[in-house]
């Protein structure tokens, strides 16, 4: 079941009205430089989704850290659950197997 | 008048508007509604202000009488500033602060894109530099409108009467006089006529987005261009002034 993430039905009632005091909240996620992958910067309130991207961009980019944003809303995202966060991620801790620590890396060979 | 007086002048011009639009959306600082606003404003007005150092850096430089950015921001009476009448129009609520930043940065940006092709060369380097700033702003400003315009019924009526208001400060933009034509005619400068008409076509395009009814061109005021100012305008620049008239010399 998704987690703590408020539903989208809660946001779209919130931001319904201009009047409403609080904006949609969005997650914005900032690529530093071409070739490396977007990560996430942090979080602005906006009152919808291109100015969303503006307020990502006068908040996260002011000392030149990106070339790409991107921003979706908080509700949107799909998060796990931290109580069944035994279920999903114990499995994975005693299969040393799965990581590549068996080979032999060949001289030369970088970024490995 | 010969080229240098004519390049003088419009870049103490061009370094009036900046510096005027700088101050007052200094005022706004911390009255942001939201976080994000209140950065973005901050971020407007210092661009305008670095736009307006490099500007009257450089007109000092042409003058050739020692004359440094801050004497001409802080040494100056309100009568040798000749802004045009629009930047310092008092804030207003929001939506006076945005229906002014759209008009006023719609003819900044087609000025800045006309000097990015004059004939000076370092003229050349700060226009390419600050419009791609202004771009910003007018797409940060034109959105706005679209949907204070387009909102609720109280901040259509609200933003209407902010575009009716302010309307009278938009002939003097395109009001040349003899420095705009020496300076075409020594620099090859905007052609005024033909920015006032893209001027007009871009924010008639944007005011019918934001579903709000274009005012007509009737009596424009002008005067801010000979040092004539609103009323207003001395406080600012007192308040502006302050610390260097009361303690000259100061420095951080």
């Amino acid at each position: 079941m998704p987690g703590s993430m408020p539903g989208r039905e809660q946001l779209d009632k919130e931001s319904n009205s201009m009047t409403d005091k609080d904006w949609p909240l969005y997650e914005v996620f900032i690529r530093a430089k071409s070739g490396l992958s977007h990560r996430h910067a942090g979080s602005v309130h906006a009152a919808d989704d291109e100015m969303a991207l503006n307020h990502a961009r006068d908040v996260y980019t002011r000392r030149n850290e990106g070339v790409s944003i991107w921003v979706v809303r908080s509700s949107e995202i799909i998060a796990s659950d931290p109580q069944e966060s035994e279920a999903l991620f114990e499995p994975a801790k005693d299969k040393i197997y799965r990581h590549p620590t068996f080979y032999d890396i060949p001289d030369g060979v970088e970024n490995l | 008048m010969n080229s240098k007086q004519a390049l003088f002048k419009y870049l103490v011009r061009l370094g009036d508007n900046a510096l005027v639009l700088a101050q007052r959306l200094i005022e706004i600082v911390a009255d942001g509604p939201e976080l994000e606003e209140e950065l973005a404003n901050a971020n407007f007005s210092l661009d305008y202000l670095g736009q307006a150092r490099l500007f009257y850096t450089y007109a000092g430089e042409v003058e050739g009488k020692g004359r440094t950015e801050d004497d001409f921001a802080f040494l100056r009476s309100d009568r040798e500033f000749e802004n045009v009448l629009l930047v310092e129009q008092p804030n207003g609520h929001f939506g006076d602060v945005i229906v002014r930043s759209v008009l006023f940065d719609a003819f900044y940006l087609l000025q800045l894109e006309a000097l990015s092709a004059c004939s000076d060369e370092r003229l050349v380097e700060i226009a390419i530099k600050a419009a791609k700033e202004i771009r910003y702003h007018l797409r940060y400003g034109s959105q706005w409108l679209v949907r204070l315009g387009d909102g609720t019924e109280e901040s259509r009526r609200r933003v209407q009467r902010s575009l009716d208001d302010l309307w009278k400060y938009t002939g003097e933009l395109f009001a040349g006089d003899e420095i705009d034509e020496a300076f075409r005619a020594e620099f090859a400068g905007p052609d005024l006529a033909a920015m006032r008409a893209t001027w007009a076509s871009n924010i008639a395009a944007i005011v019918k987005e934001a579903t709000l009814e274009l005012p007509e061109d009737g009596w424009m005021a002008g005067g801010g261009r000979e040092g004539r100012h609103s009323e207003g305008f001395g406080y600012m620049i007192a308040e502006m002034q302050h610390l260097q008239r009361s303690y000259p010399g100061l420095n951080w």
